[in-house]
């Protein structure tokens, strides 16, 4: 007669976290912030085509790290949800704090009982508010932990390095292009430069337009980076 | 979250993902036809110098009585496009929400804009949907406009009720009153119109659909009420100002006056 395999449930979790965790830093960071115009993201992504950072909603933005196809498709759902809740009750009725709890419990599933293999991506879901203490960013790791940021945070990559380089020399309140700067310097880390070709930028404009998400193309950025 | 497995997934169709979910629209209701509805009228689309104008009356009708005085049948559907519809008032503003969300739906999912044409192609196939309770009266029948970026120019469709998708090179008229509307832009329609001629066209236009249409509103200064009046150019979407149009529709008087 076999024996049945024997592992403790702590030995399970602890390889799928670091299988995740793994999957996780190979791939390239972002840095989001909250700026006085309201939110800026920006990745470490070369392709024009395949985007990191998207738009869900009004005043919502999503941004991932980690496997493309596996947060490319959590993006369309979040789209899908915040559109159907938009169309049932109303446009108001959508905010980030709903999404980012359905993001976690999902991750969350996917993590402990239901998948394979743990899915390899972390989140953000961005809010922008009227004022900048209304702002919200939402931070949802590989194991369905959802973290309540503020000010600004870091996704994915060497994310310590570049949480060390942002904590030294981000300033709260600051104006757009300075932010970028700091976050594009924090990013790039050491003696490494990106240029704007290698960055994709997007923000949440705290602008009274209905409509708040606009990507910064490679000229505007490198205008901003000056 | 809705979550689909590869091939159940409904892409990036807003009416589609509505049925998956289980979500009935109010243009999915079975009919019945004897019920009195309220009733939107005339709109109208033309094209001039630098892109379209859209415009329509204000009023809806249920039977004999106005049902409401303020209705706005012409819309915005995304920056450089709107849609006016004519026909039973709840499923033509039905249809034209999911028509707005299916167009910000599309650009989100695939993360780019659809073609004009496209978008006129999407509001076929709703008008189609619509095709069984139109066969019981509820009849919906929408103008396109829009201003082709690719193209450079502004650009219109109409549609009958099976959906069929018409492009017009000049002007378009729909709804009760838009026999009317239609013979005063096709006498007044030129091809080199500026702003003030076009808005003045149309607002003539649907001053005599209303004049002979009990179902159309006109100018209601009573009430401070004007036809909605947009233009759809280059620079996007910008509707015409009632100070605008209650000018207008002062000279309008006049002229009429001393006929």
């Amino acid at each position: 007669m076999s024996m049945p395999f024997y592992m403790s449930p702590e030995q399970v979790m602890k390889d799928r976290a670091d299988y995740a965790r793994k999957g996780i830093a190979r791939g390239r960071a972002l840095v989001a912030a909250q700026v006085a115009e309201g939110i800026l993201i920006v990745a470490d992504n070369p392709s024009s085509t395949l985007r990191k950072v998207s738009e869900i909603y009004d005043r919502i933005a999503f941004a991932g790290v980690g496997k493309y196809n596996e947060f490319d498709q959590l993006r369309v759902a979040g789209v899908r949800a915040a559109e159907l809740k938009g169309y049932q009750y109303s446009r108001e009725d959508v905010d980030a704090r709903g999404l980012a709890n359905q993001y976690a419990q999902i991750l969350g599933d996917v993590f402990s009982t239901s998948g394979p293999k743990p899915l390899e991506v972390e989140l953000l879901i961005a809010e922008v508010g009227s004022t900048l203490p209304d702002d919200r960013l939402f931070h949802v790791l590989y194991d369905g932990t959802l973290l309540d940021e503020r000010n600004w945070c870091v996704l994915g990559g060497d994310a310590e390095a570049i949480a060390q380089r942002m904590a030294e020399s981000f300033v709260a309140e600051s104006a757009m292009d300075a932010c970028l700067k700091v976050a594009v310097a924090a990013l790039a880390g050491g003696d490494r430069k990106l240029s704007a070709t290698e960055l994709e930028v997007a923000t949440l404009d705290r602008s009274g337009r209905r409509r708040c998400f606009r990507r910064l193309d490679h000229a505007t950025v490198t205008r901003m980076l000056g | 979250m809705p979550l689909f497995r590869p091939g159940d997934d409904p892409g990036a169709s807003f009416p589609e993902l509505l049925k998956r979910v289980g979500l009935p629209s109010a243009m999915d209701l079975p009919a019945a036809t004897t019920m009195s509805l309220p009733h939107a009228t005339t709109c109208i689309a033309l094209r001039w110098a630098d892109g379209v104008l859209m415009a329509g009356d204000r009023r809806a009708t249920a039977g004999h009585f106005i049902s409401h005085r303020s209705m706005e049948k012409v819309v915005q559907a995304d920056d450089f496009s709107g849609v006016a519809i004519a026909g039973t008032a709840g499923p033509a503003m039905e249809m034209i929400k999911i028509f707005q969300l299916q167009l910000e739906y599309y650009e989100k999912v695939e993360g780019q804009l659809l073609s004009l044409e496209g978008k006129a192609n999407q509001l076929s196939a709703l008008v189609r949907s619509n095709l069984p309770a139109a066969m019981q009266g509820m009849i919906v029948v929408p103008i396109f406009a829009g201003y082709d970026t690719e193209q450079r120019r502004g650009r219109l469709w109409d549609y009958d009720a099976t959906g069929g998708r018409y492009e017009e090179l000049d002007f378009v008229s729909t709804g009760s009153g838009g026999m009317l509307a239609g013979t005063v832009l096709r006498v007044g329609w030129r091809s080199d119109l500026d702003r003030d001629a076009a808005i003045r066209l149309a607002a003539a236009a649907l001053w005599e659909a209303a004049d002979a249409d009990s179902a159309t509103g006109g100018p209601d200064a009573l009430r401070g009420i004007y036809p909605i009046v947009a233009t759809i150019t280059a620079d996007g979407w910008n509707r015409i100002g009632d100070d605008v149009l209650a000018s207008t529709y002062q000279s309008i008087t006049e002229e009429v006056r001393a006929r």
